[in-house]
């Protein structure tokens, strides 16, 4: 088919399953669905890990975006109730800002493609570097220092939201509000 | 390639069928459970003791009026069910059914596939494993439904963490291995990981609870609070899915739980048993009894899901919170804490 | 007043740690829970196993014949009178000529009712009764859609010759004495025989 193999065929898919679940994100009006368009592109994505033998990374992909970043999300806008009736439009001015931003990010992002030419392309199947003792070795050996930093950047981001999330002491004595 | 594929479907066939028939009876365990605690009969009328019970209450699902809200999202309410049952069907793919056969020189694994992060990918389909619930509730369109989404998917997140920090435990104990079947294997000769993770499995098994939203902790769809919880507005077989993806979920659990803590198809004196019938390895008789172990620990497992769910009271949602966020996330803290010092006198860890 | 010996007092104590992890407790409850598991269901599968009905119950009436066929009633009232519950309404009519293997007397209950929702199943109007006509069975009044239809008219009431209502567990041969004593009234006959002590004034 094509001189293709297997391997070759799925990536296609994926990529194009992807960039248009990537378009949907963007396109629906309804931000639930919005969200769940973005829960597909992850998961494509984890298909694209899965083909680069990194099934590892693949399935933490999907446990820590798919089933908890983005479980946050949906719940946030159901709580929130947004639908396409009340969403506000945005003003002209916010408009053109984001759009000077997104047009910064290609730029950024095209930039970095046109250096990524000098590194070797990991060829899909061959590598074992996504299998989880090798990257254990490698977190613990290689970037044991970063990995650590991490965590404690991480530590210090949740402490930081206890301190933001506490209430605070309740004034001693509270406002009358009537009988009810 | 094609005796591949032949092997692969039947063991997907096999394993998707084995978990709507144990799920089915357990439907029908579940009535009779209950009412043999409540000192009653139970359903009795259907068949022989009720046995056809399960085909009555299908036939009644499929033929009951269905009903989709007007306000409600068309598209997503059709998938949330049909997500949750998808969700609760595919953690079967990674558990270890029975010993390998071996027929004509070509081993086969009585597992759909043997992939080398079984564990995580356990905890990652147990996470999107909310996605349905909370479509679910959310397109009803109804503010019960919606309450019991969110009330699901917070539960879950929450006790997802101390499950994952007891799998730590349990992966260090038994030798570092994240796939199913070494873990297995790695209980054949020797203990059981309960022996070394008593309190990672109390934790682990109080999680799975939690996960399966079965009694105590069934506050998604408690029905003094919220008439049906995120199923409010679901009829005939939507309905149903729901309900019956309850019971597999609760079925693969307990699978789960067998497999990495009481040794999935191994069982005490099993080699004995199998030099005293003359069974050489690879038999499909060593199989088939490894079945039977395994299959008796899941009925424990069910029979005990059950019990605790026809004791205990509902839990009011503060104090899940507290369980989940003030005891079992410290306490699985504790028993990873506990597991590494244990496991470096034991000698399976070395620095 | 202490009615029962059951009170507890609420403490306030610190809940020690083996009240603090709930286990204890809750294994405790299982137990119990598990401790049902072995005992027997007192369920009776209802429609093939039936409960015994008492010989004194008071069920559905039956409007009896004799044993050549004939209507035991002859409409005189009597049971109406007596009913507590105003269920019992009746018409009489003359015995024609020709009709003698139908009717005993030459007076007969043209129409007979009872309205089965209005009736307590008391059994005066079977106490009442001269003529040993009426009696109540031993069987349960059917349910209905309509209200109109728990109005039993003679259809349902008279006893049909092919399946005959056996009412001799009610005749027994304290009744069958008490029907003989004629021009006695109730209360003294009860005061009499000492039954039903300090009921009736």
């Amino acid at each position: 088919m094509l001189g293709l193999t297997i391997t070759q065929w799925l990536f296609g898919i994926l990529s194009l399953m992807a960039i248009m679940f990537a378009l949907m994100v963007v396109f629906t009006r309804s931000p639930v669905n919005s969200v769940l368009y973005l829960v597909l592109t992850f998961f494509c994505i984890a298909g694209h890990y899965l083909l680069l033998n990194a099934q590892f990374l693949a399935v933490v992909h999907i446990v820590v975006y798919a089933g908890a970043i983005m479980v946050l999300f949906l719940f946030i806008i159901m709580l929130m109730n947004l639908n396409t009736e009340t969403e506000q439009q945005k003003h002209i001015i916010a408009r053109i800002i984001s759009g000077v931003i997104g047009g910064l990010l290609l730029f950024v992002m095209v930039g970095a493609l046109k250096g990524a030419e000098q590194i070797n392309i990991v060829q899909s199947g061959a590598s074992q570097i996504g299998l989880v003792k090798n990257l254990g070795n490698v977190l613990f050996h290689e970037f044991l220092f970063p990995f650590e930093v991490a965590s404690i950047l991480l530590l210090a981001a949740l402490v930081g939201a206890i301190m933001i999330g506490k209430r605070e002491p309740a004034s001693p004595t509270p406002p009358k509000e009537g009988l009810l | 390639m094609t005796a591949f594929i032949i092997y692969k479907a039947i063991m997907c066939g096999g394993v998707f069928l084995l978990c709507l028939a144990a799920a089915a009876y357990a439907t029908l365990w579940e009535r009779k459970f209950a009412a043999f605690l409540q000192d009653r009969k139970g359903p009795s009328r259907a068949g022989w003791g009720g046995i056809l019970q399960p085909v009555a209450d299908g036939v009644k699902m499929f033929m009951k009026e269905e009903i989709i809200p007007n306000v409600s999202n068309r598209s997503l309410f059709i998938l949330g069910p049909s997500l949750f049952m998808i969700t609760a069907v595919i953690t079967s793919s990674v558990v270890p059914w029975a010993k390998p056969v071996m027929i004509d020189g070509q081993v086969y694994d009585m597992q759909i596939t043997d992939i080398n992060i079984g564990v995580i990918y356990l905890l990652g389909v147990a996470s999107i494993g909310v996605y349905g619930i909370m479509i679910g509730g959310w397109s009803s369109n109804n503010k019960f439904a919606l309450l019991g989404a969110v009330r699901a998917s917070s539960q879950m997140i929450s006790y997802e963490i101390p499950m994952g920090i007891a799998l730590i435990a349990l992966i260090i104990s038994s030798g570092g291995s994240l796939s199913l079947k070494e873990i297995v294997e790695g209980q054949d000769a020797g203990f059981a990981n309960i022996v070394w993770q008593p309190l990672g499995f109390l934790i682990f098994f109080i999680c799975a609870l939690a996960e399966t939203n079965r009694a105590p902790f069934d506050l998604p769809e408690c029905e003094t609070e919220l008439v049906g919880g995120y199923h409010t507005e679901y009829s005939s077989m939507k309905l149903g899915l729901f309900l019956f993806a309850e019971y597999i979920n609760m079925f693969i659990s307990s699978a789960v739980m067998a497999t990495l803590y009481f040794g999935g198809y191994n069982f005490p004196f099993a080699h004995e048993l199998y030099e005293k019938l003359g069974l050489a390895d690879g038999s499909v008789w060593i199989s088939i009894i490894g079945f039977g172990a395994l299959m008796t620990k899941i009925f424990g497992f069910i029979c005990l899901f059950m019990w605790i769910r026809w004791t205990l009271p509902r839990f009011r949602y503060d104090q899940l919170m507290n369980l989940g966020w003030k005891s079992l996330l410290p306490l699985s803290l504790l028993n990873l804490a506990i597991t590494v010092v244990v496991e470096y006198f034991r000698g399976n860890i070395k620095f | 007043m202490q009615l029962t010996n059951r009170k507890k007092e609420v403490s306030f104590k610190e809940q020690s740690f083996a009240e603090r992890i709930y286990l204890p407790a809750i294994l405790k409850g299982m137990v119990i829970t598990a401790s049902h598991l072995f005992k027997k269901s007192p369920t009776i599968n209802y429609p093939d196993v039936k409960r015994p009905i008492a010989p004194v119950y008071r069920g559905q009436h039956v409007l009896k014949r004799d044993d050549a066929g004939a209507e035991r009633c002859t409409s005189c009232g009597m049971c109406a009178v007596a009913c507590p519950a105003e269920a019992i309404t009746m018409t009489s009519g003359e015995r024609k000529k020709g009709e003698e293997h139908l009717y005993r007397e030459e007076k007969y209950a043209a129409t007979y009712e009872i309205n089965m929702l209005r009736c307590i199943f008391c059994g005066l109007c079977e106490e009442a009764c001269p003529k040993e006509a009426i009696f109540l069975t031993d069987r349960l009044v059917d349910t209905e859609f309509e209200r109109n239809d728990f109005v039993y008219g003679k259809d349902k009431l008279v006893e049909k010759m092919n399946e005959r209502i056996d009412v001799t567990k009610r005749q027994t041969s304290a009744v069958l004495e008490f029907k003989k004593t004629l021009g006695l009234k109730h209360n003294e006959l009860f005061d009499a025989q000492k039954l039903n002590k300090g009921k009736h004034h």
